[in-house]
């Protein structure tokens, strides 16, 4: 590679705003304009690559942009758990770019340039939180993806898009003004410094009492890990088209809450002083409660979107625990959590694209034999559930298993037993669609009716860049369960040195 | 010449007013008026450089040694105040001539700049005197002007929202020269650091007291403090554009500069706020301002007026920053008066180009303006975000700034509240740009075009400089710093 390391990892950043100006510059040719959409992601996806076997090769690579306020600086470093976040998001940007392009054409959305554009920019800010330094460079990037989204959640324009969009603005933007910046500052006054350092940055007599609030102020503060009460935004999201859907509220924004409340775990309170606040325990029952009733209410969503929306509020709740344990398996299921369940959510919201655009479906209880018409979708559908659900032959079983490994560690039998039920109800709003699709006869009251459908069906899928799309997000699930390790080494090597003890 | 510096930043803009007379052609009137602010942009760019290097500027008028003549007093905070005035005042001209060709009469334009560069005078010349006296002349100029800019506005209610201010700013003035009489009888002096240096041994008496009173109520009434801001909504909706513009952006700061002048030099820190409860009244009309003005800004209709309840909360939060009584408060205060003007100057120009193209400024005539003005529409969006106070704005910084002098002081309770009430904020900039980008255009309304190059320059010049003030805050945050630093005696 010609560049050096430093240049690579703000070009990161710098590659999706340059794809802004090309896809501006190119608006009136769409296939130019998806052509340099493409070739952006392709070229960050190698760039990030190599970040990473730099990463690998133990270099360690920092970037200081510039100071806006006195110790407050814009500047970036790379580490393990924001490598993986890249390195997932990079790759599913080009794979939603590909399953983008059928998805918008064939169903004819209008102001595309706009949408590609604000895509990029999410996907820049998302880079700006993965490769953060500090925690006021994060909260910088965080605030830039919520607003860059906002014109995608509210793409159609309508009514209902509108409303969407305010919910969404709404919580994420009060909660991360109301709390997580009050958190913030108070952490500043508090060390005098925000930025990430291994073990954490509070002193060992740091006020217990204090910095729990803190911790509190940040779990909520932190709107876009859509713990319970604070989950609305995500439903109301679901107005957007599939592809933002999929990669900005399965992957990116998301992920972006749970990776910033891990990293606000690990790297600013430190895994000692967080086991032994008195909020924690508060916290993991809330986060548990959120798991299983987000389940709940997945149960009773007929609109695919919405349930897979409700899936992916519980499944966060996972990731959240998995920080807030304090144990080193508890990170490590989290952070692998974050890329399995990625590659998970993101294949699902593919498939419910793809049968909203050739099936004109979006009701679960229409999708009843849908099998014949769209085998490959619903085969690929059915990966990806067991990928949420952790079932081997997929990715999902890994990062399950080490949670309920942290569960164990950290004794926390409740838990454990909320996460083994809220898979249980995984099972039940998840594998019934494929099932059915694909068996529609069983339980029917009219065999006769669904057998004469069935006969004339056609084999009618999603256009071909869709299919493509799907095919390798499903495909990662399984390739993810065979050869995780690249995955799993750089998930211990989040923790991979010396702590600092507290209170003792 | 370099000498002469502080009355030139004056003397300036008041000789070009009537020289305007001269020139006749509206045209000219308005080059020659740039021309006039510039100049007295770039003198306070040298003086505040002169005051950074150097420290305090005193200067005699006509040559009269201190307490007996005039003095003009350069300190960091008056130099600060000078460039955000003159350099708001310059950026808002460049706009004035497209603005008013549509909303005032041909054959008062030269009328307009004569009273705006007279505005400005006063306004330039209350912040560079050290002389208590003095401030109510000047404050009686700025006054007088504003009270005509304002009737020139082509709404009738104009006159009547004049009329409300002029009787408002007349008690106020009124006040604060009661007080100046009173602190003159009790200490025989006028002058401001001499003042300082006379009015402890006398403090303990009824007259300074009642002085304190009457000087605290007058500055309050033109800064328009909560619940003293009635006459503000009316007089920003309804003046011409322009003057609501350099109005928003300059007025009701030069009378923060007067309140903190006289709370912390004047009658000093430990008179303001230990031997008087200034700190608990400020705190809590301050938080009171957050949330009725805020709530009041949701429910306007008139995308002025939203605005103008907006100013008086944005009031709030800077008299919060003076009740910490802290050095970092009043630091987040001084960023604030400087970051405020940039944001509500970029807003209000933005809304002087609609005005120029629509002719009105009612929500409901912004419905698909974002397609059909898009730069303007965009500016009004990021100068909304600012004022939220989103990252990378310089909306952002001051409320940094203002949250750590919070929770330094301990006030965990009056930090979530402040940051409440910028969730109000989110609100009712939200409303507009639903409007501009949701709404279907108005059944038979005309097509509008983007606004004029003449309005796009200085409003973008204004929205780049709050990004670029967000992201290098080094001026901003020395400059303020320094300053609070000065009023608190610590040496920097």
């Amino acid at each position: 590679m010609i560049f050096s390391l430093e240049v690579m990892l703000q070009l990161t950043i710098a590659i999706p705003l340059l794809a802004i100006l090309g896809i501006i510059f190119a608006r009136k040719n769409p296939n130019i304009r998806e052509g340099i959409t493409i070739t952006a992601s392709i070229v960050l996806l190698y760039i990030v690559i190599n970040l990473y076997q730099s990463l690998l090769s133990g270099k360690t690579v920092n970037v200081f942009w510039w100071e806006i306020m006195p110790n407050l600086s814009i500047s970036f470093s790379i580490e393990p758990l924001g490598m993986i976040f890249a390195l997932i998001a990079s790759f599913l940007w080009l794979i939603t770019t590909i399953y983008a392009i059928g998805y918008m054409r064939s169903h004819q959305e209008e102001n595309q340039t706009r949408f590609y554009s604000f895509f990029a920019l999410a996907i820049c800010a998302v880079m700006g939180i993965a490769f953060s330094d500090n925690l006021f460079t994060l909260f910088v990037f965080y605030e830039v993806l919520t607003l860059s989204t906002y014109p995608l959640v509210t793409h159609a324009g309508t009514d209902k898009a509108k409303q969407g969009g305010r919910v969404y603005l709404g919580i994420l933007l009060s909660t991360s003004i109301a709390f997580f910046l009050l958190a913030i500052a108070s952490t500043w006054f508090i060390t005098g410094t925000l930025d990430f350092k291994q073990g954490g940055i509070f002193s060992a007599n740091i006020d217990k009492t204090i910095a729990g609030a803190l911790l509190v102020l940040f779990i909520f503060g932190i709107g876009k890990a859509a713990i319970m009460p604070f989950h609305r935004w995500l439903p109301a999201a679901m107005v957007a088209p599939t592809p933002v859907s999929a990669l900005l509220h399965a992957v990116a924004v998301v992920k972006a809450g749970v990776f910033t409340i891990l990293k606000v775990c690990v790297f600013i309170f430190g895994l000692d002083l967080l086991a032994i606040l008195p909020t924690t325990q508060f916290l993991l029952y809330l986060a548990g409660a959120s798991v299983l009733l987000a389940s709940l209410v997945a149960m009773r969503q007929d609109n695919l979107k919405a349930r897979l929306a409700y899936s992916t509020i519980s499944q966060l709740g996972y990731i959240t625990i998995g920080a807030l344990l304090a144990t080193s398996s508890g990170v490590i299921g989290s952070s692998m959590h974050i890329a399995t369940h990625a590659f998970g959510k993101i294949t699902l919201f593919f498939c419910a694209g793809a049968i909203l655009v050739a099936a004109h479906k979006s009701n679960i209880s229409e999708m009843r034999g849908l099998g014949r018409q769209m085998p490959f979708t619903m085969m690929a559908f059915f990966i990806a559930s067991l990928c949420i659900i952790g079932l081997p032959p997929t990715a999902g079983t890994w990062s399950k298993w080490f949670l309920l490994m942290g569960t164990l560690e950290a004794e926390q039998w409740t838990l454990m037993m909320v996460l083994i039920l809220s898979s249980l109800l995984n099972i039940a709003y998840l594998l019934p669609i494929p099932f059915l699709a694909f068996f529609p006869n069983i339980s029917a009251k009219n065999n006769q009716g669904a057998e004469n459908a069935t006969t004339n069906i056609q084999i009618k899928e999603a256009p071909l860049a869709s299919l493509i799309a799907i095919g390798i997000a499903a495909l990662a699930c399984l390739i993810l369960f065979i050869y995780p390790n690249p995955l799993y080494e750089l998930a211990t090597a989040i923790l991979d040195t010396e702590r600092v003890t507290y209170g003792k | 010449m370099i000498s002469h510096l502080p009355v030139l930043q004056v003397i300036v803009p008041l000789m070009a007013a009537p020289l305007c007379l001269l020139l006749r052609r509206a045209q000219l009137v308005w080059l020659f008026a740039l021309l006039a602010s510039s100049l007295a942009f770039l003198i306070s760019i040298l003086l505040l450089q002169q005051v950074m290097t150097s420290g305090v500027i005193s200067y005699e008028l006509g040559g009269w040694e201190a307490p007996w003549g005039i003095e003009y007093r350069i300190d960091k905070l008056n130099a600060f105040l000078l460039l955000i005035i003159t350099a708001i005042s310059t950026v808002v001209l460049i706009a004035a001539q497209t603005s008013i060709e549509k909303e005032i009469p041909k054959e008062k334009h030269t009328l307009f700049y004569i009273l705006y560069l007279l505005s400005l005078t006063g306004m330039l010349g209350i912040v560079s005197t050290g002389d208590a006296f003095n401030v109510f002349v000047f404050l009686e100029i700025s006054s007088l002007s504003a009270y005509a800019l304002i009737a020139l506005g082509n709404d009738r209610r104009a006159l009547w929202a004049s009329y409300q201010y002029l009787i408002m700013g007349t008690i106020g003035a009124t006040f604060i020269l009661i007080g100046i009489g009173l602190m003159y009888q009790m200490t025989g002096t006028l002058n401001m650091e001499d003042l300082s240096q006379r009015l402890p041994q006398v403090a303990q008496t009824r007259t300074v007291f009642t002085a304190f009173v009457f000087v605290i109520v007058g500055v309050c009434l033109k800064l328009a403090l909560f619940p003293l801001h009635l006459w503000l909504p009316n007089a920003y909706a309804y003046a011409p554009s322009i003057v609501t513009v350099f109005f928003a952006a300059t007025a009701t700061k030069v009378a923060i500069y007067l309140l903190i002048r006289f709370t912390f030099t004047v009658f000093g820190l430990s008179f303001s706020f230990t031997t008087l409860p200034l700190q608990g009244l400020f705190l809590t009309l301050g938080l009171a301002g957050i949330f009725v003005a805020s709530s009041a800004a949701i429910y306007q209709k008139n995308v002025k007026h939203i605005f103008a309840y907006s100013s008086i909360a944005q009031v709030g939060y800077i008299i919060v920053g003076i009740s910490t009584s802290t050095v970092m408060g009043l630091t987040a205060t001084l960023l604030h008066l400087f970051n405020h003007a940039l944001m509500k100057s970029a807003i209000f120009l933005a809304l002087g180009a609609v005005v120029y193209r629509l002719g009105t400024i009612q929500l409901s005539s912004f419905h698909g303006l974002g397609r059909q003005m898009p730069l303007t529409m965009a500016a009004v969006t990021i100068g909304g975000l600012s004022l939220i106070g989103v990252p990378l704005t310089v909306g952002f910084v001051s409320k940094w700034y203002l949250l750590i002098a919070l929770i330094e002081k301990g006030w965990w309770l009056v930090a979530i509240l402040i940051l409440l009430g910028s969730l109000l904020a989110v609100v009712y900039v939200w409303r507009i740009v639903e409007a501009a980008y949701f709404k279907e255009p108005l059944a038979g309304s005309m097509p509008v075009k983007e606004a004029p190059m003449l309005f796009l320059i200085p409003i973008w010049t204004l929205i780049i400089a709050n990004i670029y003030f967000g992201l290098d805050t080094r001026l901003s945050v020395q400059v303020a710093q320094s300053a609070a630093q000065g009023l608190f005696g610590v040496s920097p």
